[in-house]
């Protein structure tokens, strides 16, 4: 490897259900506030890396040429990634191959996402992830995978609905210290279980929401970063993994490919001992089942006890193991690919000691993004080190 | 770096702003039509669909019988080796009971629901499951681990496509319903 990489600097948009910006606007927006906050301008960025999620949700074929300018990609090595809702959590392990190669000593990393243009809604885009000729006659939506393994897994493990709506009243609650949120509140259990039924086991209150954002990070490499800054966090294992796209012949109780990632990443961090060595996790939440379901596969929990440790307040922010102290998609908000990179943001904001009220306590100096997507398939991961 | 230090961008806007015009907005539809070839493997199981029969294909070393079936095995890297008839039975692995249509519009009241499944086929290697839809059953009646039975379109209707099976029901019904309408399935 040619060099250890850091993040030494973020910006993030407000995540709304609709923004008045562009999706370009968006991606210049929070690419200038990251810039900002290290005190470097476009001229200092050697490479930059693009992720955003399926161009059906703009209507914009070639999105990474579209978003390009926001973004600051003009006359640079310039690059867009996407793997479905896994690419937030992707941006940061693509600008780490660019610097980690020794090839450019900075990148900017940016995620722009503008869900609301696609009428009637954000979900019609989605029936085209379905097998084209063996599903989508069927009339399907995106909800019934979603449904269908949230329903594998509670007959796995004997677990209600009870058992899980706390995820969305936990993370909710977080949200309302954070700035970008969308969806922030108090509710209670019964809230999620009355909240209306959209697919059996889901609920409205199960579920993030679609939204417009953006969020941008700036990557250096080991000598560049301790110029940058005195406070660098430093991603020490980055790992991804793809299941089949056959997923009805998948177990749908256990994420295996979350676990394939989970232990690449570990691995490269010198992680054996996950559950000692994360102090603080935001696994991928688009719906509350899926934090568990996550926890579990990046072996943060044993197989179908996550919702043990949330009935426990061990995922508090003041628990033992913090999970999504942001308030993750539920309740900041889901622009997908900025969803994901919100995530990195919060890690990297923990470790630096500069969260504002949703600081964990213990100062902790090891942490874990992860974002997931496709057909339920794809899991992305970073370690994060102080 | 706070991020109450900083004035976060992104300015939300509402339905109304677009209907009142307070904000622009161009709408467009984009005009594209596909046609998708079906291929070699699910070509024959579409085929087949249509003769009122599921078709999978084996591979010969890890020995899987695959659904849906495919000519080559993405795990050992290889051709698949044969073609297999499954039955047209199989169990519940999982269900939900959907009240949203396909772009988030809500199933009106009293309509039935959409009953989405997915249905490990008997023949099929263990864990083999194709997604498909329940019906002739009530909602509340449905259970993970429940043996059903395709429901075939009458041959004639039938146009080599997965809806050819227009659903699985719960396997005893089935059994009832054949004595009074023998000869309209295979």
């Amino acid at each position: 490897m040619g060099q250890k990489v850091a993040i030494v600097g973020a910006g993030i948009t407000k995540f709304v259900s609709r923004a008045q910006e562009t999706g370009k606007e968006l991606a210049w927006q929070a690419s200038k506030m990251a810039l900002d906050s290290c005190g470097l301008t476009l001229n200092d960025m050697e490479s930059v890396s693009l992720g955003s999620a399926p161009d059906a949700f703009d209507g914009v074929h070639m999105k990474g040429e579209y978003l390009r300018d926001g973004s600051g990609g003009w006359r640079k090595p310039y690059m867009r990634h996407f793997v479905g809702g896994g690419t937030g959590v992707f941006a940061p392990i693509h600008g780490w191959f660019h610097v980690a190669s020794g090839m450019f000593d900075t990148c900017l990393v940016v995620c722009s996402e503008k869900m609301s243009s696609v009428y009637p809604h954000p979900q019609g885009a989605f029936t085209t992830i379905f097998d084209h000729t063996t599903e989508q006659a069927l009339d399907p939506t995106l909800i019934w995978i979603f449904a269908l393994e949230y329903n594998r897994y509670m007959e796995t493990y004997g677990l209600t609905k009870a058992d899980i709506a706390p995820v969305s009243v936990k993370n909710k609650k977080n949200a309302m210290d954070h700035p970008s949120a969308q969806l922030p509140g108090e509710i209670t259990v019964e809230d999620v279980l009355n909240s209306e039924l959209l697919a059996w086991p889901v609920n409205r209150l199960d579920i993030s929401p679609a939204s417009d954002g953006a969020a941008a990070i700036v990557l250096a490499g080991e000598h560049a970063a301790k110029r940058i800054t005195d406070k660098p966090i430093w991603i020490e294992g980055v790992g991804w993994s793809l299941d089949t796209a056959y997923w009805a012949t998948r177990d749908l109780s256990y994420p295996r490919h979350v676990e394939k990632s989970a232990r690449m990443a570990y691995d490269m961090a010198g992680i054996r001992e996950p559950r000692r060595e994360i102090e603080i996790a935001e696994p991928y939440d688009p719906f509350t089942y899926k934090e568990l379901h996550h926890m579990e596969g990046l072996l943060l929990a044993n197989r179908g006890e996550a919702p043990q440790l949330l009935a426990d307040g061990v995922t508090q922010r003041d628990g033992d193991r913090p999970m999504c102290p942001s308030g993750g998609l539920l309740g900041v908000g889901n622009p997908i690919s900025a969803a994901g990179l919100m995530k990195v943001i919060e890690i990297f904001l923990q470790l630096r000691g500069e969260a504002d009220k949703r600081q964990v306590p213990g100062n902790p100096t090891c942490g874990l993004a992860q974002a997931w997507g496709d057909l339920m398939q794809v899991s992305t991961v970073v370690v994060l080190k102080r | 770096m706070e991020l109450s230090k900083f004035e976060l961008g992104g300015t939300r806007i509402k339905q109304s702003d677009i209907s009142k015009g307070n904000v622009l907005t161009l709408a467009v539809t984009p005009k594209l039509e596909y046609a998708w070839d079906d291929g070699v493997a699910i070509g024959r199981y579409l085929e087949e669909l249509g003769n009122g029969k599921i078709i999978a294909r084996k591979c010969n070393k890890c020995g899987r019988i695959m659904l849906p079936p495919r000519m080559f095995c993405e795990l050992c890297w290889r051709a698949t080796d044969e073609w297999v008839y499954c039955e047209d039975t199989g169990t519940v692995n999982t269900f939900s009971l959907c009240h949203v249509n396909w772009d988030a519009s809500r199933i009106p009241e009293g309509e039935p629901l959409h009953l989405p499944a997915v249905i490990h086929i008997d023949g099929a290697s263990p864990g083999m499951g194709i997604l498909h839809v329940l019906g002739e059953v009530e909602p509340d009646k449905i259970k993970i681990g429940m043996k059903v039975r395709a429901v075939w379109k009458k041959p004639d209707e039938r146009e080599g496509s997965i809806t050819d099976i227009t659903h699985f029901k719960p396997v005893r019904a089935a059994r009832k319903k054949s004595k009074k309408k023998s000869g309209g399935g295979r």
